[in-house]
């Protein structure tokens, strides 16, 4: 996992795709995607189902190899040439679309599970909590405001619980980039404020990228928006600017 | 109900069956040895070495139950590790027999000298020694496992298609070892033990101590299998179980906590079958029968997947129900497998042990048994 040089343009963003190409059975998933992100934004990713959205993620996250095209992080590593978990660990985080969280674990060994630590086997084995750690989970089931369920099973939570515990996970993770697809997907408003709420907060030490359909929540958030269209970038700018965009209107908003 | 009541639960159904476990180790040659053949307490030379045979088979038990029940891996052919250890011992006892054969031959079992073999083949050599073949039992199988599961895991071969693979693994080392250019005597395998380490297989002595080693091992296996579903490993088992590409994309190698349970669980049936080979006085390739393997994951199921103590009731009782039938009605014990399954799926589908717990320990809210390789199929699609 040594970040080895590659080859490639120089740059300073911290996650850089160009080209990439994606297709299953000649259907064209990604196409030529180019898309590139600065540290420390937020981005949030609109567009129609079957734009490419997901598949954007599979592909940074190591889960789809792409036929064609460069996927860079922080300008040294070439993610097409890593697994899930090695990606996972360079500091690059993933919250799924529908919330996948451990049902049979209790929420706080959820994220002691997702806690920053050696994860070769026999360093995991003989584990040991540490005050450290302790301290850590506390934050962190504070942030994601569920401490009062530390001890009940994930499977119990209700489902914008399991949601922050995804995320709470995510942060468990110290990523540098979460990666976060449709969080309000399912909740009610207010869960949809609190999680607005949670993702600024997130966003002031971390790279955001946001998948989402609801547009109030993409305007609250109010960042950089990015419209996916059949694989590739149709438009890129406030929230406003893209809504105005006529093709935008045709293929998504209008719809 | 707090994880450290539960723990507590957990540890109580434990130190039941290590007292258990203690208990018979002590009472049943108690009951051999020092009660006269007539009293009503005697206990026979059969019924020891019988109740030894179930604890070999509660020890295979366990070690499916470590890897199917806390990591979802369906194994099919966990009585190939079994028979690998068992054939470890077998060939120990073989040279132990020395000059004493058939045939007088200090060197070469009498197999061999039928075969007009004239002198023993490398991987014989060491078997003498006691030591060495006892770390063969575990060394060959967990060896085996080790290759078998680095390339299976590695190319992400999981449920249904894994368990295919292993079935088909252990029904190639039974026609491997049926035939006799193989070096292992062939279909009758290995028998007419003479003694173990010196002392006669055949008495009563002999017969007693390898029933408290066996007791001794089946403890010693249950703690070590405790103490790994309980460590933070545990936990990742348990999460590969239920969401094997989740735990990838928090930062796991999947893979390699895979095999470090199998390999552990391969090595558990090996010694499980080394202790069983002096205890019934026979190894032969019928250990390798797919039906054997099956057994031991339908034992897990009776007695409750996923909790250890489960796995080891389960191995006992299945075996006894055997026992059962192949002395009464042995053209229905079958039959009566497949019943147990299918009742035990229906009506229990936590096992035996699941009478016993309302809530219990780790393997609470398990994918019902039906879905017998877990994991896999029902993950969600991100």
């Amino acid at each position: 996992m040594s970040p080895e040089p590659i080859g490639g343009v120089e740059t300073s963003a911290i996650l850089y795709l160009d080209g990439v190409t994606v297709s299953f059975d000649g259907f064209k998933a990604l196409n030529a995607l180019s898309l590139v992100i600065e540290p420390g934004e937020m981005r949030a990713i609109i567009g129609p189902n079957g734009a490419g959205k997901t598949t954007m993620m599979d592909v940074i996250t190591g889960k789809t190899r792409p036929q064609h095209g460069q996927v860079q992080f922080a300008g040294k590593h070439d993610l097409t040439q890593l697994d899930e978990a090695m990606i996972a660990n360079l500091g690059i985080g993933r919250k799924f679309q529908k919330p996948t969280v451990f049902e049979n674990h209790t929420v706080e060994d959820n994220l002691y599970i997702a806690l920053k630590e050696d994860r070769t086997v026999f360093s995991v084995l003989f584990a040991k909590r540490s005050p450290a750690q302790a301290k850590r989970l506390d934050e962190l089931l504070e942030i994601t405001r569920l401490g009062p369920h530390r001890d009940i099973l994930a499977a119990k939570l209700s489902h914008g619980q399991k949601q922050w515990l995804e995320i709470g996970m995510l942060l468990a993770q110290d990523p540098q980039i979460l990666l976060v697809d449709e969080p309000v997907a399912g909740m009610t408003d207010a869960e949809t404020a609190e999680t607005a709420r949670l993702l600024r907060e997130i966003n002031k030490t971390r790279t955001v990228i946001v998948v989402e359909h609801d547009m109030t929540f993409v305007r609250d958030l109010g960042v950089k928006v990015t419209v996916l269209h059949e694989g590739s970038v149709l438009a890129e700018g406030s929230l406003d600017h893209v809504s105005a965009d006529n093709r935008v209107i045709e293929v998504y908003l209008g719809r | 109900m707090t994880p450290a009541v539960r723990t507590a639960l957990f540890g109580g159904a434990s130190i039941w069956l290590l007292g258990l476990i203690a208990a018979l180790a002590v009472i049943v040659p108690a009951m051999n040895l020092l009660m006269p053949p007539d009293s009503a307490f005697h206990l026979s030379a059969f019924a020891v070495t019988l109740i030894g045979k179930y604890l070999c088979y509660a020890l295979l038990a366990l070690s499916v139950d470590l890897i199917w029940g806390y990591c979802g891996i369906l194994s099919l052919c966990h009585g190939a590790f079994f028979g690998l250890g068992g054939y470890a011992m077998g060939m120990y006892l073989m040279r132990e027999i020395g000059d004493r054969g058939v045939y007088g031959n200090p060197d070469l079992p009498d197999f061999m000298v039928f075969l007009n073999w004239k002198e023993l083949p490398w991987y014989w050599y060491g078997f003498d020694n006691f030591g060495f073949a006892m770390l063969m039992a575990v060394v060959a199988p967990g060896l085996l496992a080790l290759v078998f599961g680095a390339l299976a895991f590695r190319s992400r071969v999981t449920g249904v298609y894994f368990s295919i693979i292993t079935q088909a693994l252990t029904f190639a080392l039974m026609l491997a070892f049926f035939r006799n250019d193989m070096g292992f005597g062939g279909n009758n395998g290995m028998t007419d033990f003479k003694d173990i380490l010196g002392f006669s297989v055949q008495s009563d002595g002999t017969r007693c101590a390898i029933f408290v080693i066996t007791a001794i091992m089946l403890a010693a296996g249950f703690l070590v299998c405790r103490a790994v579903v309980h460590s933070k490993l545990g936990k990742i088992l348990i999460s590969i179980r239920d969401a094997e590409s989740r735990t990838r994309f928090v930062g796991y190698r999947v893979e390699h906590y895979k095999l470090f349970v199998w390999v552990l669980s391969a090595c558990i049936a090996g010694v499980a079958g080394a202790l069983y080979v002096p205890q019934v006085g026979i190894i032969n390739p019928s250990e390798f029968e797919p039906a054997n393997s099956i057994e031991a994951v339908i034992a897990v199921a009776v007695g409750g997947r996923g909790t250890l103590v489960g796995g080891i009731i389960g191995g006992v009782l299945v075996n006894a129900v055997k026992t059962f039938f192949t002395g009464t009605l042995p053209d229905f014990w079958l039959f009566a497998l497949g019943a147990m399954f299918i009742l035990v799926t229906l009506f229990l589908p936590k096992g035996v042990i699941g009478l016993f717990k309302k809530t219990g320990g780790i393997g609470v809210k398990l994918p019902g048994l039906g879905k017998l390789a877990s994991g896999a199929a029902k993950e969600a699609k991100p």
